[in-house]
């Protein structure tokens, strides 16, 4: 699905990602852990192509496309999504116009998406605006769900959600992302699509471990991809030693 | 000589008689697609009444509910002597070279609008004030009285002739809004390049009064200075809108004043300004005089295009017992604001055509739905020019 070879990027003069190497597969679910300024929202942002992400070296390759280079539009008609941490507010334009902008051609029932997602009272408000934490993430979950894409970048997607919400959240991370959904044979979600979908992850605190379904875990320190394995290992490892000698083990 | 003035001797003061129209039906084609640009319905069954002058001559004058009064302004002084004391009177006929230029008795058009007590109209009243001559200088007084506890919704078009390239118009309004009373005043401006447009607008909103005025003006305007003012008594309300569009050519310098004379008084002024191109003067200033009143001024503005915006909040405040505040900002369109919406699968035109939608988009309340899909019509077509 996603494949990155010796990615190189560069924020304003600084080099954030030093060499990065990944290989998401289809259906896959990887995590990505790091500490702060290690660069992980940087690998997302560059891997949705936003400006401000030099790419000096290497190649993303997402669905067999060479998409290094490729607007931002392009790669989301593609299959990107991203979940952004801090989206910014837009005025005059109401979520609901767009989570039908991210449906594009695609029909969705959008108040039954938002109930599913507690999200039916905020439909009017403009995008973004005056949202609290959690309300954000709603809002961006329901965006994804409308766009439907084949690989989600979920940038904390539990940070700023009290405990009470973040079983919601994990469920429906898990619904958009078909995982460890009992369905009965014969029920017919339409927002939901056969082909499985890959996620990459950033998480600080490990919580969302406990809703949605790893297969691998990663962590990026200084700038580079150091250790690959199972997710709930890795984080019981950064828990107990720290992310230096976490790093160190592989070395 | 700059766009902030204006020369009334190169303008001229007659223009030839326009034939009455009984039947708004019956309006020349031209016309009519010029009058609802600006918010004119010719299916009267949805406007309770009707006022449509043509350079000096009122064209057609009509209306359908009982409680309403709509008259040329000049026959409306003949019939009611108790309007002299309306006449004048918000503002001083000395007051400057634009007041000085009408006449004190006003004879070269205008309306009068009389909403009687306790009157709540459920359709809006229409008005529109159109120049055809080219050169013409239009010079109007309107008088509006809404009476204690009526209620009224008017939407005031101006417009010109498409062949138009030069003309004035000067206008001297003075409403006054009762006891309880609520007037909406809803104006949608298309003007021409080379038109001059002075109105000089004062309202006075008694005890528990109600004004919202929304001023919408997309089309480029030779120059428009405006800066109409609002005297708020005891526990009044303003909210002012206004949705500007500098296109090339174009010079507005436009703003309300609003005084908050009386306890429990509240005033929001709020503008959204686009300049592609032209040059906006974005001003707004809240006066509180009195202790216990609140208001807030917001002033935002775009440049899309190399032009001027110029945005000038003001607030005084007399006493320590007032609450004011502003926000304005300047600025292009923020670039994150772009890029989420192309991580959504918008391109760049796309995102940046629905952020400037977005940001037209304020909140006109009780627009009829026929007029508010115009406005967002007048919005997409205006984007067009702009990008």
């Amino acid at each position: 699905m996603l494949i990155i070879e010796e990615l190189k990027v560069e924020v304003g003069d600084k080099e954030i990602l030093k060499n990065v190497n990944l290989h998401v597969p289809p259906g896959e679910t990887h995590i990505l852990f790091g500490p702060n300024g290690s660069g992980k929202t940087s690998l997302m942002m560059t891997i949705m192509g936003f400006s401000g992400y030099k790419v000096t070296r290497g190649k993303i390759t997402f669905k067999g496309e060479d998409v290094t280079y490729m607007p931002i539009h392009e790669r989301a008609k593609l299959g990107i999504g991203v979940l952004f941490q801090r989206p910014p507010t837009i005025n005059g334009l109401s979520t609901r116009r767009m989570v039908e902008i991210c449906a594009g051609k695609k029909t969705v029932d959008i108040d039954a998406l938002s109930k599913q997602l507690r999200f039916d009272d905020f439909l009017e408000r403009d995008v973004n605006h005056n949202l609290s934490g959690g309300e954000i993430k709603r809002s961006e979950l329901l965006q994804l769900s409308a766009q439907q894409p084949d690989l989600l970048l979920l940038d904390e997607p539990e940070s700023g959600v009290d405990l009470e919400s973040i079983a919601l959240l994990g469920d429906s991370i898990n619904t958009l992302l078909q995982r460890g959904i009992k369905r009965p044979a014969l029920c017919h979600n339409p927002i939901m699509s056969a082909k499985p979908k890959s996620a990459l992850v950033i998480t600080h605190t490990g919580h969302i471990l406990d809703y949605i379904t790893a297969d691998k875990g990663q962590v990026l320190y200084k700038g580079q991809l150091r250790c690959s394995r199972n997710a709930r290992e890795i984080l019981k490892w950064i828990r107990e030693y720290g992310y230096e000698d976490c790093v160190e083990c592989v070395l | 000589m700059s766009k902030n003035e204006v020369n009334l001797s190169e303008f001229i003061n007659l223009a030839e008689d326009h034939g009455y129209i009984d039947n708004l039906g019956a309006i020349q084609q031209n016309d009519v697609k010029e009058f609802v640009r600006v918010g004119i319905d010719t299916d009267e069954s949805l406007r309770s009444a009707t006022f449509i002058q043509k350079d000096s001559s009122i064209i057609h004058c009509s209306k359908s509910i009982e409680g309403v009064e709509i008259k040329g302004i000049a026959q409306a002084l003949e019939q009611y002597d108790w309007l002299n004391d309306y006449l004048w009177k918000l503002m001083s006929h000395e007051k400057d070279d634009i007041t000085k230029a009408l006449n004190i008795k006003p004879d070269q058009g205008g309306y009068f609008i009389w909403i009687k007590k306790g009157v709540k109209a459920q359709k809006p009243l229409q008005t529109c004030l159109h120049i055809a001559k080219e050169k013409f200088s239009q010079k109007v007084h309107n008088i509006v009285v809404v009476e204690e506890d009526a209620e009224l919704h008017i939407i005031a078009g101006c417009s010109t002739s498409d062949h138009l390239n030069s003309g004035l118009h000067i206008g001297v309004s003075e409403f006054y809004i009762k006891k309880g009373a609520t007037l909406k005043y809803t104006m949608i401006h298309d003007w021409g390049e080379n038109v001059y447009v002075r109105p000089k607008t004062a309202v006075h909103v008694d005890e528990g009064g109600v004004f919202i005025s929304n001023y919408i003006s997309l089309k480029p305007v030779g120059s428009i200075v405006a800066n109409p003012i609002t005297i708020l008594e005891k526990n009044a309300t303003a909210r002012i809108n206004s949705i500007l569009v500098a296109g090339k050519g174009t010079y507005m310098d436009m703003g309300s004043v609003v005084e908050l004379n009386g306890a429990g008084a509240r005033a929001e002024i709020i503008s959204r300004a686009i300049v592609a191109g032209g040059t906006i003067i974005s001003r707004g200033h809240l006066m509180g005089k009195e202790n216990g009143v609140k208001g807030h001024l917001e002033c935002k503005g775009l440049i899309l295009k190399d032009g001027l915006l110029h945005a000038i909040p003001e607030l005084s405040g007399h006493t320590p017992g007032v609450e004011m505040s502003h926000e304005a900002a300047v600025g292009k369109i923020d670039k994150r604001e772009i890029e989420y919406l192309m991580a959504r699968g918008l391109n760049e035109e796309e995102a940046v055509s629905t952020i400037v939608r977005g940001f037209l988009n304020v909140d006109i309340e009780g627009l009829p739905a026929d007029l508010a899909a115009r406005i967002d019509a007048a919005v997409k077509e205006t984007e067009k020019d702009m990008m």
